[in-house]
């Protein structure tokens, strides 16, 4: 049985009176595809932001890759990507200085800032333009590197918070892909999405309705509980 | 070590490629100093005066000749009584009314010294006390003049015989230039100034678009990140520091007698204390108009009560204490002593010591302030 990379109880965070997150616990294994599902404004950021040392939990525990969420994350750091859902390369620097900077504030060194550079614009066939400024870049181009260069120091767990906002179905079925390249080189995946398609294509989901997990399983299983054809149908349920 | 190397190089890259910073630095710092330095001049110039001459004697005209012999002061009206000049004063066109009385003359020489009614148009207070100081001084002359001047026989008892003679002369600025003493002041201003912007706003925008947040999640530590920001924008600072110097030298030939050397060693310090600052103001902004507002709401502080415009020693007790956190007092101080003076290190001691409090201050309260996490 693989071991838990991440492992979650009681989580919750306030707002003031407002709870945003309220008590939720889960775990997720390591090498799995874990979609965090929810409407807007159902948590799921702001529990990301926790598992990633952004947020300070008001209560409950977790740990990520064996470190506590409260006294390490600095540590958790070291062994997390995280691609938010704004757009967070710099705009006026290349696509090649970008990732020398993130890898070097990574603490890599130069050879391997060198080496991950060039597997990076081959893999995403950025070569052409590896020296423009990344304001040039479509959207769907942008995501894939923002994506790989959130992986640039070879992290175990790979935090996605709505990758995909703002794009055509092709272009999120090609991120997919390069998620699914990701996940078969042994890293976790934990991405968060309400687009209800994308939930098929993840190992487990979790379901976020206002602030709790409603739902956790395997897409298949949770179709089934609900008696619903997709998983559109089961959030609808859920929701309701 | 490292992680800082990557900071910088991204900064600078960043610096390089913003099309808006360039001109700012280079022609804003020289449109201020050529603008601020002629125009912000306390110098009073030119006094207007009206004239009422009742006394119409050989007297009252020598003294009006000598008035109208003046420099300073320009003769707006002649008129014959109060009335007529009172609605220049109402207008603003005269700053001092000056009535000759009637038996001037007669006074004069009858040794019952005569009373010379000045009104003074205090609205301006500086125009109107370096406008009296003037007057009184001409007044004194021509006092003076009369004394030595033998043909006047029926000298007075009561006019004094002997005046002593006050010559002075003026160190450091011979020829009181305005601009000698405004420029090296106004050079301080700008560099801080800019710098304490810039960097308040650099942080906030990547607040904004969130770079920060990707930033965060790294296991980057909170000193590099602040020393990360804080040598590119220091670097920043000595060279519009540069450019003013040069353009000072180039359009005012203001005096350079000191080390330009201990000029910029102490702006090290200086620039470290301001872009302190800044970043502390920007930790607490989540927008960059937020950030300009706070900014600006202290530099208006700091530039009023710098001695720039007016001296510290004319401030009341408890606002030169207020003087004493504001970085920028000190850097016109010690930009002033060295360039004007000639001053060396001992000389501004106290400026030094108190900028490098200043600077460790600020830093760690930005280091602090600075939130990794919510």
């Amino acid at each position: 049985m693989p071991e838990n990379i991440i492992q979650v109880e009681g989580l919750t965070k306030c707002f003031g009176d407002f709870t945003a997150v309220d008590a939720i616990t889960f775990t997720v294994k390591k090498g799995e595809i874990f979609g965090f599902l929810g409407a807007n404004g159902a948590g799921k950021t702001t529990a990301m932001k926790m598992l990633i040392g952004l947020s300070k939990p008001t209560k409950g525990m977790g740990s990520v890759a064996g470190f506590d969420i409260a006294k390490n994350p600095e540590k958790i750091k070291k062994r997390i990507g995280y691609m938010s859902q704004k757009f967070s390369l710099y705009n006026d620097l290349t696509v090649k200085e970008n990732i020398r900077f993130y890898g070097g504030i990574y603490g890599l060194d130069k050879k391997r800032i060198r080496s991950k550079t060039q597997s990076i614009l081959k893999e995403l066939n950025l070569n052409d333009v590896a020296g423009t400024l990344v304001a040039a870049l479509p959207l769907g181009w942008k995501q894939r590197l923002s994506f790989a260069v959130s992986m640039v120091h070879d992290p175990e767990i790979v935090f996605l918070d709505e990758p995909t906002g703002g794009v055509d179905p092709h272009v999120r079925r090609q991120f997919w892909e390069t998620i699914y390249e990701a996940a078969a080189l042994g890293r976790t995946i934990f991405v968060t999405t309400h687009y209800m398609d994308e939930a098929e294509y993840c190992d487990r989901v979790s379901i976020m309705v206002s602030g709790k997990i409603e739902a956790l399983d395997t897409p298949e299983n949770l179709k089934h509980q609900f008696k619903a054809k997709t998983m559109d149908e089961v959030f609808l349920k859920l929701a309701r | 070590m490292n992680v800082l190397r990557y900071l910088i190089q991204k900064e600078f890259i960043q610096i390089i490629r913003n099309k808006a910073l360039l001109p700012m630095m280079t022609i804003l710092p020289i449109v201020q100093l050529l603008l601020l330095s002629n125009a912000a001049s306390n110098d009073v110039k030119n006094v207007n005066l009206v004239l009422i001459d009742k006394d119409r004697s050989q007297t009252s005209r020598l003294l009006r000749n000598k008035i109208e012999a003046a420099n300073e002061f320009s003769i707006v009206s002649y008129a014959t009584n109060n009335s007529e000049a009172m609605p220049y004063l109402q207008a603003n066109e005269a700053d001092i009314v000056l009535e000759i009385p009637n038996d001037f003359e007669r006074e004069y020489f009858r040794g019952e010294a005569p009373d010379l009614q000045l009104l003074v148009n205090a609205i301006n207070g500086q125009q109107a006390t370096v406008g009296f100081g003037y007057l009184n001084r001409i007044i004194a002359g021509f006092n003076g003049d009369i004394l030595e001047n033998g043909s006047m026989a029926q000298m007075s008892q009561t006019a004094p015989r002997a005046m002593i003679q006050i010559a002075s002369r003026n160190w450091y600025n011979p020829e009181l230039k305005y601009t000698h003493f405004m420029a090296p002041g106004i050079l301080a201003e700008i560099t801080a100034l800019l710098t304490i912007v810039l960097t308040a706003m650099n942080v906030v925008r990547e607040r904004e678009l969130g770079t920060i947040e990707q930033i965060n999640v790294t296991p980057i530590k909170k000193w590099q990140f602040i020393l990360g920001k804080l040598i590119p924008f220091l670097i920043l600072g000595l060279v519009i520091l540069t450019v003013g110097i040069i353009a000072s030298k180039l359009f005012f030939d203001i005096p350079i007698r000191g080390s330009v050397t201990l000029v910029f060693g102490y702006a090290i310090v200086n620039l470290v204390a301001v872009l302190g600052f800044g970043l502390l103001i920007s930790n607490f902004a989540e927008t960059q108009q937020q950030a300009i507002f706070v900014a600006f709401f202290f530099v208006l502080i700091f530039i009023l009560m710098c001695g720039l415009f007016t001296p510290i020693e004319s401030m009341p007790k408890w606002a030169q204490y207020f003087t004493i956190p504001n970085p920028l007092a000190h850097f016109i101080s010690v930009s002033r002593k060295v360039l004007m003076k000639g001053s060396g290190l001992a000389d501004i001691k106290m400026e030094f010591i108190y900028t490098i409090i200043l600077a460790l201050v600020f830093n760690s309260l930005a280091i602090w302030s600075y939130k990794k996490q919510q």
